[in-house]
């Protein structure tokens, strides 16, 4: 079997499970949204909350809830790492504290659902710290995103209330109902594959020429699943998902690319639910693949044609990549990665092509939609859905609506708002570190010493940078040394920003689209479950994107690629 | 004013609560729970796939190690062990925190595919693969060239396998023939029959080979 062939048999096998999943997790996953009941379990939880899950909450207190629990969280984070030093070595695995900019880049960047990582895991960050902070990070950092997103739904499919539901409801059934459960059958096929889960520490094993290798043991599968499932990113390993004991073989490695899409994918047909006609679920998830599917192809086409001296010189793409994955594999987990917020990696993107480069920095460009992070990518995909319903009503003259819902001014001025935030974090950010003295002699791929010397590829390594930390990604170009005070407060407040703000125009849409009356459907409505819909949202997404990063991406990786 | 601090103080104090007892769920719980399960019904593979050769633990089935020898070139870096299939190329190198601990931090070169850099590593270890295997430098496959995403890469492919296996074989002063079937044993396809890429696991490949030259 050609190596090409078996990509494309990988890309179908996946394609054909997600499909699977689709109907009975985003029917379940509406069901858990939707239901007025409670666990018994859950109930225990709210009563040491001390929050009552059935008030109805308007957007500015469900948004407050959101900041208030956000906040905490960093703060909690930030003072586990800075605590590391004494905390017992059982917990600590002996490693010191974790300095300030760099624990607040590490408590920014796993609250927002980014996690970036300045720091390399197996190295600098203990059992406490792994399993009490970031792993749950991984779960609840996914589940308010989730929230956030139900709670957008709802401002559609209510009418004439301002009420989204109650926040603390929708964080604890995200997580208790969907996120654990799935996370623990997850962890238990990636450990019967070879991923290791135990609480060894740094020990010591034999070498077959004699002697001794320190090797780490920890809690890997049960973060590693989660670092999938809730599109987080964040390795226990520095190689992330490219480390043995994270992805031991090429099925994990197919397994953990279904875990990243597969409750993106699925929320649409929840949405879809929840809106009453599965159809207008059918449009989003339509746009969605075939933008996956677009960059997927054009990814494989490139990584297999290895442009680029280097690769021409070695006969292949194999740098930064693991020899049981191959290129094939490696380009799905790429895209899928770039293209939902995940940010794990399973081979290095930087040693990929100028082309495959260029894609995982448009696909993170895009804003992480297609399908994008749990939640997020959903609104985002609405948000575009908005704006893509606005441009229909300006060529044809009418008031634009969606899903019974008119768009006015005050929806597109919020829809705006929300397009424009990450543009701006991201070329800004950019902008200041390539104007600033200091911050460009972190970039590896250097001919000289100034950035004029840098290239093309110096260039795109902080774009890409900006753009991973400002979507929430948190995939890197890893040739930029991003452990300093410049990148750890900078790239940590583009996290932040980027992941809270948007949010907050999200709750601000969906309070306006709740306190509406429904307009009625007539032969003039756009109608949004058809194909041609599907065909204008792409469209319209394309050329936002294309036109607000055309000028950063000729600096980078299209000059790279030409050169 | 008085009345927003203190709804403020309230709603950040249900969020301290929430995220407690989401941590202990979470946090303490979830990993208990998993590593039970694992260690009870993976218990090896749970605890990183050891293998045991002649009585003592030779290292991991899915890390790749090293087969150098003592000695060492004019820049101080080791000189692989003819008598041993070599890894592909790692990019890890020690830990630099924490430096009490003795760690290889797993990691990639992430260099550009366009750096000089890269192009000079690929043509030189196209030379000393072919010096050191004695064959002719286009024969050497892709994997011996590029450095592994992890830099503990267990695998190598098996072309770069049956490259090294008349080199290995002199060395131990072991029939060609034998050696190269061994090799074939040790191809593992691709998973499920289109997964990936075929394989051959350098550890498990040496252990075999040892056996094969203490048997003679």
């Amino acid at each position: 079997m050609s190596p090409v062939l078996s990509g494309i048999l990988q890309l179908v096998a996946l394609m054909g499970a997600l499909t699977l999943a689709y109907r009975p997790l985003g029917d379940y996953m509406a069901r858990v949204y939707g239901s007025d009941k409670h666990l018994r379990s859950e109930k225990l939880i709210y009563r040491l909350i001390g929050a009552d899950p059935s008030a109805e909450m308007r957007w500015p207190a469900y948004l407050r809830g959101v900041l208030a629990f956000s906040a905490v969280s960093l703060l909690f984070l930030y003072l586990l790492q800075r605590l590391q030093g004494v905390l017992p070595e059982s917990l600590s695995l002996g490693f010191t504290a974790i300095s300030p900019d760099q624990a607040f880049n590490t408590a920014a960047s796993f609250v927002a659902n980014t996690n970036w990582q300045s720091y390399s895991g197996e190295q600098a960050m203990g059992h406490a710290v792994q399993t009490l902070g970031l792993a749950v990070q991984n779960f609840v950092s996914a589940a308010v995103g989730m929230a956030v997103a139900i709670a957008l739904v709802r401002g559609f499919a209510r009418s004439r209330t301002g009420d989204l539901g109650n926040f603390w409801a929708d964080l604890v059934r995200g997580t208790v109902r969907i996120l654990i459960p799935l996370s623990v059958v997850g962890a238990l096929i990636l450990v019967a594959c070879g991923a290791i889960q135990n609480f060894a520490g740094i020990h010591e094993i034999g070498r077959l020429t004699g002697g001794t290798q320190q090797v780490n043991g920890g809690a890997v599968a049960s973060q590693e699943v989660i670092k999938e499932l809730g599109t987080n990113g964040g390795g226990y390993f520095n190689a992330n998902s490219a480390h043995p004991f994270e992805n031991p073989d090429a099925f994990t490695n197919l397994f953990e690319a279904f875990l990243i899409l597969v409750i993106p994918f699925s929320l649409t047909r929840t949405f879809g639910r929840l809106v009453g006609n599965v159809k207008q679920g059918y449009a989003i998830l339509a746009t969605m693949g075939l933008i996956w599917l677009g960059f997927t192809a054009l990814m494989m086409w490139t990584e297999y044609a290895h442009h680029g001296a280097a690769l021409q010189a070695a006969g292949g793409a194999m740098e930064g990549k693991e020899q049981r994955f191959g290129v094939g594999a490696s380009a799905i987990f790429a895209t899928t990665t770039t293209l939902t917020s995940t940010g794990a990696v399973d081979s290095f993107h930087s040693s990929f092509t100028g082309l495959g480069g260029g894609i995982t920095l448009l696909g993170m460009m895009l804003g992480e939609i297609a399908p994008g992070g749990v939640g997020s990518g959903l609104y985002g995909m609405l948000v575009m859905a908005i704006i893509a319903v606005f441009i229909a009503g300006l060529m044809v003259g009418r008031t634009p609506e969606y899903l019974g819902k008119k768009i006015g001014t005050r929806e597109i001025k919020l829809a705006a708002c929300y397009i424009l935030i990450t543009p701006t974090l991201v070329l800004g950010f950019t902008a200041l570190s390539m104007a600033l003295s200091s911050p460009p002699e972190s970039i590896l791929n250097t001919a000289g010493n100034s950035v004029h010397d840098s290239g093309a590829h110096g260039f795109s390594e902080v774009l890409y940078a900006f753009t991973s930390g400002a979507n929430n990604n948190g995939s890197a170009f890893a040739g930029l040394n991003a452990n300093t005070p410049w990148y750890n407060t900078t790239i940590g407040l583009a996290m932040l920003l980027g992941r809270f703000l948007p949010m907050v125009f999200v709750l601000a849409l969906a309070g306006s689209l709740a306190e509406q009356k429904p307009v009625p459907e007539t032969a003039g409505t756009l109608r949004t479950e058809k194909p041609l819909f599907a065909g204008l949202l792409v469209g319209a997404i394309l050329i936002i994107t294309g036109l607000t990063y055309f000028p950063a991406l000729a600096l980078g990786p299209m000059a790279e690629g030409l050169s | 004013m008085n009345i927003s601090v203190r709804s403020t103080a309230r709603l950040l104090g249900a969020g301290l609560r929430a995220l407690l007892v989401l941590t202990v769920v979470c946090g303490v719980i979830y990993p208990l729970v998993v590593t039970g399960i694992a260690q009870a019904a993976f218990h090896d593979k749970a605890n990183g796939s050891e293998i045991t050769a002649e009585g003592r633990s030779v290292g991991s089935e899915r890390l790749g190690q090293t087969y150098d020898l003592e000695t060492k070139d004019q820049d101080g870096n080791p000189l692989p062990d003819p008598k041993f299939f070599q890894p592909r190329p790692s990019a890890a190198g020690p830990n630099t925190e924490n430096t009490r601990h003795k760690l290889l931090v797993s990691g990639a070169s992430n260099l550009a595919a366009d750096s000089k850099v890269l192009l000079d590593n690929v043509e030189r270890r196209r030379t000393d693969v072919a010096a050191f295997n004695g064959v002719s430098p286009s024969s050497v496959p892709v994997d011996a060239l590029t450095a592994s995403a992890s830099g503990v890469d267990p695998d190598i492919s098996p072309a770069y396998a049956r490259l090294q296996a008349k080199r290995v074989a002199k060395a131990n002063g072991l029939a060609a023939a034998k050696v190269e079937k061994l090799v074939e044993d040790h191809v593992d396809g691709r998973v499920l029959g289109f997964m990936g890429e075929e394989r051959v696991n350098v550890l498990g490949l040496n252990v075999a080979l040892k056996k094969l030259a203490a048997k003679g």
